[in-house]
């Protein structure tokens, strides 16, 4: 990757685009998708029993105000975010995919002018409308709210595409068609588990709002409960067998990686109590429903249903940590590595060296003198994009735990043995890009960063420096 | 010969000074001009419901003040329809934004996402910081009626909203002037240094003006309009009035951008200036000459007549912006052009590079170094183990004359271990080798059983 290299040494890099990313894809699926089907169906029921429509508009309130901010600006976020931190990658996605997110962006434009429409235009009614004319006006109403709930499902439908082709490795190297990505055997399961997804969390949401939003033992709230219990009990089992089948389609080879993408590796062996945990998860979110579904008067204290709420939404945040974990160790199926090099590039660099074709780099060549220095220069353009020195996923951490923690110095023969192979027996890691001299100035510098920690800057606080390739030759 | 060679060095030192990446080595999406013309035009459009959102927020937080210090309940409510337009156009000025944000990505990759890195950390802040803006707006926005007896609160949710705004634009700013300027991006220690870089405190002022001037002209139209019953809304309030002060807001912004326009020309970097951008420019500042002339008729004519220019003031306007908007990419394209065939350069040189290295490998040269032949089972090690085994001594693993010892005369033990290992020991717990063939399991036990010697 050859652009100055942003880098967080403390939080990590991917940490910030995972957090910008789950919150968005609670806030589309939850609070977009999921949501204003709801609300429409609700506004429907409405035209009969004007509560149903006050209800539904209060619970549309929220949704309104959050996807117009939060949920708006955490998907520009992801552009954002992503192009600081794997700039390489995703702009040779955009290469690609321009037309695809294009057409996203016009079904998102469309989305947004029908989300405005459809809540702002709520309350509008004309002076001395008869009130045949109301109901029409009203019937219109709720046309929208079903044309906004289908654009907010065709956005995901085509994010989903984008998804499923950056996953499906050998496609990006094949052909470079946009249109492999809805043929791509992932793609349906994928599509299938997430609309449930959103749908038994839009359902668990309303549920919560509608606790807050409506008085103990009123006939609404008795009917509400009613009518969203439903919901989620029939979207709930779906998403189990949407989920079950889209993990069944995953490539082998993705599946391979799967025990350790729940969880770091050390939790490996608690993978069957995860799924377990899971399983519960979706459990306890049916039990909290189904006592509000029996005994609609006994209803837990409002706080009670956060927890359906909280549980969905770890569910997906889970979801969406182990389906960009089993990527690895590429960013880009078969084309390019998590770390930002193509693998085509593999043979090139490991001869001549990373720094020589890195034009943002101090050091372009490893000597006696510069080897700490050049390290960390290695360290940031082959480690960085997953790694830190010292905060979350960092080498020194690694190291230590590898080596038993026991204050010795590591050996350097053994380090090299182990970055020479790690990519054989830790399957999601990238092989090592460089040449020897630089797996050796990354030993040293690591080395030295055992015992004199210190934070690796990234260029928006220190800038760039490049090297002085003329030596003077006027001395001579 | 010592001058010489100083000289020389001299030359290559400046030539050094301007970092020349690699680009991304993937086609366009499409044909170039198609790109220019799509970033040019969607941007316009983003940059239009920028300009609504900015200087409403700032005209609803004005006249709200002037309510308030009027004790003139018509003002309040003025501003309040104002900030029901501005929730609406911020949701188009962002969804817009990402069409420019593609496009520029992909026509100008090098250069945007190096500008971004340099000032990475205030280019992430655009997200929680433009979101807070939103939701103070939309907090100003509902609670007027909450609010009514706690004017300073209000007021004060809205300031803070417009102080956000009069902030961000400088991180766009700051941007787009340091992507064109490969040349200063050594220079460059974080966005307060590239903040400080000539041109973009003018660039600045000219956005705010032209904000202003765009704002004024789209209320002038948004309280004429024949649907909107003003006459219902506003009692004391003249129509009349209304309409000279917004008219008279665009006509002082636009005299206003007379003056900033030769500034913003002034300060920039003279490498990407042209005859032919200095034209375009000249002719847009032109067309808006009538327009001033209409809007000065108008605020000073008879009551009745006012708005009866108005299309064409809009439409002089309009083209005055399109000329300006291409004139400003006209810039950018002169001023990168010889950069970007430095890295074309370099790119090609690299793919070809990258070419050659791979038919190397595919082809290698017959290694006479190797004279030690590995057995079957020793290449499974090298291949597989290696990297945490050691023979003699432990590595992340134990060695393995140590699992030969525990294992001796029992491979199927050994061979089930490598398939699922346990955990007996301190550190990370061994990956089960499960991609290894039975053949190869059986190589490698063979081979770390044979250490028992």
């Amino acid at each position: 990757m050859d652009f100055p290299i942003f880098h967080l040494d403390f939080i990590g890099d991917r940490l910030l685009i995972a957090m910008i990313a789950i919150l968005h894809v609670l806030i589309n699926h939850g609070l977009a998708v999921g949501l204003v089907p709801i609300v429409a169906y609700m506004e429907l029921i409405g035209l009969k029993h004007p509560e149903w429509d006050t209800l539904a508009y209060k619970i549309m309130f929220v949704g309104f105000i959050i996807t117009t901010t939060v949920g708006a600006l955490t998907g520009v976020g992801i552009w954002l975010s992503a192009s600081l931190i794997n700039p390489y990658s995703i702009g040779s996605l955009i290469r690609v995919f321009y037309g695809a997110w294009f057409v996203e962006w016009m079904v998102f434009v469309t989305e947004v002018i029908l989300i405005m429409i459809y809540f702002l235009t709520w309350k509008k009614r004309k002076a001395n409308q008869k009130p045949v004319d109301e109901l029409i006006t009203k019937g219109r109403h709720v046309m929208i709210g079903y044309f906004l709930a289908v654009f907010s499902w065709i956005t995901m439908a085509i994010i989903v595409a984008i998804l499923g082709f950056m996953m499906d490795p050998g496609n990006w190297n094949n052909d470079k068609q946009f249109w492999n990505g809805f043929a791509n055997p992932m793609y349906v399961p994928q599509l299938t588990f997430r609309t449930f997804l959103a749908y038994t969390t839009g359902g668990v949401i309303s549920l919560c709002l509608t606790m807050f939003f409506t008085k103990k033992d009123t006939e609404i709230r008795i009917k509400a409960v009613r009518f969203l219990s439903k919901w989620i009990f029939t979207f709930l089992p779906l998403t189990l067998i949407g989920g079950y089948w889209y993990y069944t389609m995953i490539p082998q080879g993705m599946t391979d990686n799967m025990s350790v993408a729940l969880g770091t590796q050390q939790f490996q062996s608690y993978y069957d109590s995860l799924i377990l945990i899971l399983c519960g998860a979706l459990g306890a979110v049916l039990v909290i429903v189904g006592v509000a579904y029996l005994y609609p008067k006994y209803t837990p204290h409002k706080l009670a249903f956060f927890i359906p709420v909280l549980l969905m939404f770890a569910l997906l945040g889970y979801f969406e940590r182990v389906r960009e974990f089993i990527r690895k160790p590429y960013v880009i199926g078969g084309y390019m590595y998590s770390n930002a090099v193509r693998v085509s590039d593999y043979p090139l660099l490991n001869k001549d060296g990373i720094l020589k074709h890195s034009s943002f780099v101090s050091t372009k060549k490893v000597t006696e003198e510069n080897q700490v220095k050049a390290g960390k220069n290695v360290f940031l353009i082959a480690c960085s994009r997953c790694h830190t020195t010292g905060g979350v996923n960092s080498l020194v951490t690694k190291f230590d735990d590898m080596y038993g923690n026991s204050g010795e110095p590591w050996n350097a023969g053994a380090m090299k043995a182990y970055i020479s192979n790690m990519h054989m027996s830790r399957y999601f890691m990238p092989p090592f890009p460089g040449n020897d001299k630089e797996m050796e100035a990354l030993i040293a510098y690591l080395k030295d960063l055992q015992f004199n920690p210190a934070p690796a800057e990234g260029a928006q606080t220190i800038g760039i420096t490049t090297e002085q390739e003329i030596t003077s030759t006027s001395n001579h | 010969m010592q001058l010489l060679t100083s000289i020389l060095g001299f030359i290559l030192l400046q030539v050094q000074q301007v970092p020349v990446p690699k680009d991304i080595p993937l086609p366009l999406p499409l044909p170039e001009w198609l790109l220019v013309f799509l970033l040019v035009v969607s941007f316009l459009v983003h940059i239009l419901f920028i300009n609504l959102m900015f200087g409403g927020t700032l005209l609803t937080l004005f006249f709200e003040i002037l309510g308030y210090i009027k004790k003139n309940e018509e003002y309040d409510k003025l501003s309040l329809e104002i900030a029901k337009t501005t929730t609406v156009n911020k949701s188009m000025a962002v969804v817009m934004g990402v069409a420019p944000l593609l496009t520029i990505n992909t026509l100008y990759t090098v250069y945007f996402y190096s500008a971004n890195a340099l000032t990475g950390l205030m280019w992430i802040m655009i997200i929680p910081l433009v979101t807070i803006s939103f939701l103070l707006l939309y907090a100003h926005k509902y609670t007027y009626e909450i609010l009514r007896n706690n004017k300073p609160l209000h007021i004060s949710i809205v300031a803070l909203a417009a102080a956000l705004f009069l902030f961000i634009p400088l991180i766009f700013l700051t941007n787009v002037n340091l992507m064109i300027q490969p040349e200063k991006w050594l220079m460059v220690k974080g966005f307060l240094s590239a903040l400080m870089l000539p041109n973009v405190w003018p660039r600045y002022f000219h956005f705010i003006f032209a904000s202003l001037a765009v704002t004024g002209l789209f209320l002038f139209w948004w309280f004429s309009r024949k649907p909107y019953l003003y006459e219902e809304s506003f009692k004391n309030l003249q129509k009349h009035d209304l309409q000279k002060r917004f008219y008279s807001i665009t006509f002082f912004a636009s005299v206003s951008q007379f003056l900033m326009g030769p500034i913003v020309l002034l300060t920039l970097p003279e490498k990407g200036i042209t005859w032919t951008m200095i034209l375009v420019i000249l002719t847009g500042a032109a067309i808006a000459l009538p327009a001033l002339y209409y809007l000065w008729k108008e605020i000073t004519g008879d009551e009745k007549l006012i708005g009866k220019k108005f299309p064409w003031i809009a439409g002089c306007l309009t083209v005055t912006v399109i000329f300006m908007g291409s004139g400003r990419h006209l810039y950018r394209a002169a001023s990168l052009e010889g950069h970007q065939k430095l890295v074309k350069k370099k790119t090609e040189e690299y793919i070809k590079a990258v070419e050659e290295a791979q038919q190397e490998a595919l082809h290698p040269k017959p290694d006479t170094s190797q004279k030690v032949l590995l057995s079957p089972g020793e290449l499974v090690y090298a291949n597989n183990c290696k990297a945490c085994h050691d023979i003699h001594v432990k590595l992340v693993g134990p060695p393995f004359t140590e699992a030969a010892q525990i294992y001796k005369g029992n491979k199927p033990g050994l061979i089930s271990w490598i398939k699922k290992p346990g955990k007996k020991r301190e550190g990370p717990q061994m990956p089960a080798q499960d991609k290894l063939t039975n053949q190869e399991l059986s190589d490698v036990a063979d081979w770390i059983l044979s250490l028992n010697k």
